[in-house]
């Protein structure tokens, strides 16, 4: 018993792995030697294609304005749904459950639904190619779910604590950031990579609002793809570095990500 | 469960979150409807069309098809991801520090950007390069994605399963960690099998966060675009062009706006109605 559960993680986190290995395995061979034929590691081990996207600034400029508009969503969103999410787990007011679905429906819309509208949109606002374009775009579905997540995380806060406060002498704002935030920074933290992480992965909306200037790296990649025959040592580079914000990311929120996962609602 | 009190002022809270979503939702839908009621010519000049979009989008053997294509997708989807992250999340270890490392592994595949994930699995399931695709050949089977539209269907839900499984997974432990060791001990005494551990126990506390991993799942399979576009560009033919593949094609690369947008609608009141279903179960259960 015990040892099939054991053999039925290391096979699902095998399985899990594999993909990944062959991106690590081809970002260190040349593009040749991935052409040439089937080999299990890299018979020349090379760094050209990390180097190539570290000394190019095409490249690693990508990565900044991904990185960009990624922190600012991240910052939009939840500083946003502080205080909304607050509203719901505490109040009843007109048109509350209505409000919460139609904000959650919109984590429900198909982005491709709204790619066409979205450019007309940000162009006529004068921030097409701006990373600020595809952090407000974001929004779309990273603000409800941030409202979604904290919501549960608050209504694990007894109501005590805010009567209390209030006795006491707080006002709201001081109340709010001294006393309840700390006391949900799990929660924040939790939706923050949340916030983080459907903002990076991400592409048809962040490829189409953008052109040159804030370009994300997920479009420096199919644009590669396509014009300069196919590097594939290049875009494997390009692809396992994609990885680290990742990592880094579920690195910090370990310790909370499966209560995070269940929305804080278990 | 709080117990709230009204308080109509918790509108002021509100109003920020509402008015982004207001910009990002009600203005571009409005434009989307427009563009459904209209045709154009040339830039700026547009007719009334009223209904005569959604009668064609409706007849079209070509949205039949991403349309069924898509609830396939779904359905296959669901009933593997659900079963099998419910199967892994059981056979994980509750505590201990293997724990906090097969989450983490785990949780890999959700953070790699959806391109990178298509990208990853083209190459991967290149007959000649890939591990996938050289090892299914070498096994004897005849495998080519590129070329048979059944093994790029399979490739096209292995790449999904592979994905996304781990969300199910994570969302199926969260529900399962908060179970007090005490309703084991109990079920041991009394000599209950492991099945009966599982349907009574492990179950119920599972249903709440199941129903969201239902949820999300369904939502994101449903609006899937980038991963099987970069894998399999829709092809081989039509054989995986799913709503998303087909509107994207529809606006962007055909420039048939009428019919992408009177498209969009249906795509989008039909998420609507399924997770509306989904919400009032769900809050139904949070009452009770």
């Amino acid at each position: 018993m015990r040892g099939a559960k054991i053999a039925v993680v290391v096979v699902y986190i095998l399985f899990l792995m594999l993909p990944i290995y062959w991106l690590l395995n081809m970002s260190f061979k040349t593009t040749n030697e991935i052409l040439g034929g089937f080999s299990w590691y890299p018979q020349e081990f090379t760094l050209d294609s990390y180097i190539t996207i570290f000394t190019d600034p095409t490249w690693y400029n990508g990565y900044i304005n991904s990185l960009t508009y990624v922190l600012m969503n991240t910052v939009i969103s939840v500083s946003l749904a502080l205080p909304a999410a607050y509203a719901f787990s505490r109040y009843r007011f007109m048109g509350d459950k209505h409000l919460f679905f139609w904000l959650l429906s919109n984590r429900m819309a198909p982005p491709a639904v709204f790619v066409l509208p979205f450019v007309e949109l940000y162009s006529a606002m004068q921030l097409f190619d701006t990373p600020l374009a595809v952090a407000l775009a974001h929004c779309l579905f990273n603000v409800p779910l941030a409202v979604w997540i904290l919501e549960g995380f608050m209504s694990g806060v007894p109501r005590e604590v805010d009567e209390t406060a209030y006795i006491d002498g707080y006002s709201f704002p001081h109340f709010f950031v001294k006393i309840f935030m700390p006391l949900i920074a799990a929660g924040i933290g939790v939706t923050a990579f949340f916030c983080f992480m459907f903002s990076w992965v991400e592409m048809l909306l962040a490829k189409n609002l953008t052109s040159v200037a804030a370009k994300p790296i997920v479009a420096v990649m199919t644009r590669t793809a396509s014009t300069a025959g196919y590097e594939l040592g290049l875009l494997a580079a390009a692809g396992a570095l994609t990885l680290i914000p990742g990592v880094i990311v579920i690195w910090f929120v370990r310790k909370h990500i499966a209560k995070g996962f269940a929305l804080g609602r278990v | 469960m709080i117990t709230k009190t009204v308080n109509q002022k918790a509108w002021f809270l509100v109003l920020p979150v509402l008015l982004i979503v207001a910009l990002n939702a009600i203005i571009p839908l409005m434009t989307v409807v427009n563009y459904s009621l209209q045709d154009t010519f040339s830039p700026g000049v547009f007719f009334f069309e009223g209904t005569k979009w959604y009668r064609e989008v409706l007849s079209s053997p070509r949205f039949h098809g991403a349309l069924g294509r898509q609830f396939l997708y779904t359905g296959i989807i669901l009933l593997i991801e659900i079963p099998l992250g419910v199967l892994v999340a059981l056979a994980m270890p509750r505590k201990g520090p293997w724990v906090s490392v097969c989450l983490v592994l785990m949780a890999l595949p959700l953070l790699i950007p959806w391109n990178v994930v298509g990208a990853m699995w083209n190459i991967f399931a290149l007959p000649d390069i890939g591990l996938l695709g050289y090892g299914l050949n070498w096994l004897g089977f005849d495998y080519n994605y590129t070329q048979q539209p059944v093994a790029a269907w399979a490739t096209v839900i292995l790449m999904d399963v592979w994905h996304w499984t781990s969300l199910v997974v994570l969302l199926a432990y969260a529900g399962l960690s908060s179970i007090p060791d005490a309703y084991y001990q109990a079920a041991k005494i009394d000599g209950a099998s492991s099945f009966a551990v599982f349907r009574y126990i492990q179950l119920p506390k599972m249903k709440r966060v199941l129903i969201i991993a239902l949820l999300l799942r369904f939502m994101d399979s449903f609006m899937v675009y980038t991963e099987p576009f970069v894998l399999t560009g829709g092809g081989p033919g039509n054989s995986t062009t799913f709503l998303s593949i087909d509107l994207v094609k529809a606006a962007i690369g055909e420039f048939n706006l009428g019919i992408a947008a009177a498209m969009s609608i249906l795509y989008f009141l039909m998420t609507l109605l399924v997770c509306w279903v989904f919400y009032t179960v769900m809050m139904r259960g949070e009452d009770t």
